[in-house]
């Protein structure tokens, strides 16, 4: 593995007008690695990528991409680099095999355009128009057409945004070999389970600026939370007196209760003792530690943008 | 599920084939699309049979009806696909992503903007021949030098070109389709295709004498049905037109 990141960012700043889109962002990706871009919609990341994908020119601060210039040295860097976009970037009237062969060729050592068809369902649907595809379909061709070219490293706008279960599952094993390959791959998503499953670092944006980045591990941290079901509007206040200091307890939707401490036996104890004086059933009671999303909603606020 | 190597091997086609492979499939996109079609082989065929067998226009000059048709014809035939068509096409990939997905891969523009040319003047080469026979059938006998023939044909491809592109590179795609669209319906009747330009006002005909489609229609006039030598001045307007509307276009294209 290279010493060197893949992608290296710093101080990005990119404005549309007078709206500032990224703001002094900050970000290296290791080689090698599947990263995971987060954050809620209008964060950035699309910009920030496609700055790195060479589509715009930074405001201020500067982009790495494989140690070169997106902009200045795109003639190098562009037959390195595979691209899935968000949507779209097919003629209309291409057929999909016929669009997967021409990408082929515009490389020196692509791969074999009939199995990587097969793999991601594409061979039923060669012979079909663009304009005619599912949406699923006309994203496993953008899939396909991203990494027909053997590239080193591989940016994926929200690669499995709409696919069924199925197609989801062509895509994670898309990745994950990608990733044994040896190829770096940087996807943006909104599924907190993907970034879970696949990502071995997360980049957490936010209002233009990574506000964490780390492994989904590292980012869950160790703390462990309880939570159960029972009527909504339980009398929580009552709750916690019978819990220690530092416990918190909230009920995030209603009949759903989450009690944040450091887990013990003991608090388990008081817990379900508590139901039992109040005669409420703790149903589906489970410990677990914070989910990304949990991460996510914490940094990034419940609030709808 | 075959396993596939994904190893990274990175690198770009010869340059050579990257070009090979665009031009013919934008070519084959563009001879897959039932409108274009419509616009680059119907219209001027109808044009040219109509008007040659049925006294409707008033021709011009010396000859059968075919002798002044025809070379108007071959204008409309350089319009069509190198202004009409091309706006639209390359209007409807760029609101697609497509030239944005393309400007991701090895093919550099110049070469992307080469291919659509290649794809145009194969369009033009099978529309000349098909409209040729169709009027040599008609009992045209063409005059002049081929070479002066050929300059024109380039030079309108050119020009016409340059305004396509602009338009599909500034406006919004279904704005260019509605837009290329009059704009080809106008100058084939305004810009001397199948109406003489000498039926119009004299206050309105020096300005019309300055379109691009009546400098290729005029000048292709002289040299075939006229059998007149290389026709400067048309050659001069259409180089104008030419200049103008490729740098309008490299200066304010937008690939997005």
């Amino acid at each position: 593995m290279h010493a060197d990141p893949a992608v290296e960012v710093t101080g990005l700043v990119k404005r549309y007008g007078d709206k500032t889109a990224v703001d002094g962002l900050d970000l290296a990706i290791a080689r090698g690695t599947v990263t995971a871009v987060l954050g809620p919609n209008g964060a950035g990341k699309t910009t920030t990528i496609e700055t790195c994908e060479g589509y715009r020119r930074p405001d201020a601060g500067a982009v790495r991409v494989l140690g070169l210039d997106p902009v200045a040295q795109a003639g190098q860097l562009k037959p390195r680099i595979g691209v899935m976009l968000q949507s779209g970037g097919v003629y209309a009237g291409a057929r999909a095999l016929e669009m997967l062969h021409h990408t082929a060729k515009l490389y020196a050592n692509p791969l074999p355009v009939g199995p990587l068809a097969e793999r991601l369902g594409l061979d039923s649907c060669g012979r079909t128009p663009y304009r005619r595809l599912s949406g699923g379909q006309q994203q496993r061709l953008a899939l396909a057409m991203a990494v027909v070219g053997r590239p080193e490293l591989v940016f994926l706008d929200e690669p499995t945004a709409g696919l069924d279960p199925q197609a989801r599952r062509a895509t994670w094993e898309l990745v994950t070999e990608l990733r044994a390959a040896g190829v770096t791959v940087v996807l943006t998503t909104h599924q907190m389970d993907e970034a879970e499953q696949l990502a071995d670092d997360v980049a957490i944006i936010d209002r233009g600026r990574v506000i964490a980045q780390g492994s989904p591990d590292l980012l869950r941290g160790s703390d462990a939370q309880l939570r159960f079901d029972g009527p909504a509007g339980l009398d929580l206040a009552g709750l916690r007196k019978v819990l220690p200091d530092a416990a918190a307890v909230a009920e995030p939707a209603p009949g759903s209760y989450r009690v944040e401490a450091a887990l013990d036996a003991a608090l388990l104890a008081a817990v379900t003792g508590w139901c039992a004086e109040v005669g409420v059933m703790p149903d589906k009671l489970a410990v677990q530690r914070r989910s990304l999303e949990d991460v996510f909603l914490d940094l990034t606020g419940r609030e709808l943008r | 599920m075959t396993a596939t190597d994904l190893t990274p091997r990175p690198g770009a086609a010869p340059v050579g084939r990257m070009l090979l492979a665009q031009t013919a499939l934008e070519t084959r996109m563009l001879l897959r699309n039932g409108e274009q079609l419509l616009l680059t082989v119907v219209i001027p065929t109808v044009l040219l049979v109509l008007f040659s067998a049925v006294d409707v226009v008033a021709v011009d000059g010396p000859g059968k009806r075919v002798d002044f048709l025809a070379p108007g014809l071959l204008a409309l035939a350089v319009m069509s696909t190198a202004f009409t068509g091309q706006a639209i096409a390359t209007g409807f990939e760029r609101r697609y992503g497509v030239l944005k997905r393309l400007g991701a891969t090895p093919l550099p523009r110049w070469a992307l903007l080469t291919a659509k040319t290649g794809c145009v003047l194969v369009t033009e080469l099978l529309q000349v021949l098909l409209l040729s026979g169709i009027a040599l059938g008609l009992g045209w006998s063409p005059h002049g030098n081929p070479l002066a023939v050929l300059l024109l044909l380039v030079l309108g491809t050119a020009a016409f070109s340059g305004l396509g592109l602009l338009m599909a590179g500034t406006l919004r795609a279904e704005a260019t389709l509605a837009g290329a669209n009059l704009v080809f319906i106008l100058l084939l009747l305004a810009g001397g295709v199948v109406v003489p330009l000498a039926k119009f006002p004299d206050a309105v005909r020096p300005v019309l004498e300055l379109l691009p489609i009546s400098a290729l229609s005029d000048g292709l006039r002289s040299v075939l049905q006229l059998g007149h030598g290389m026709p400067w001045s048309d050659l001069g307007v259409l180089g104008v037109w030419s200049v103008l509307g490729l740098a309008a276009a490299a200066r304010f294209f937008r690939w997005e």
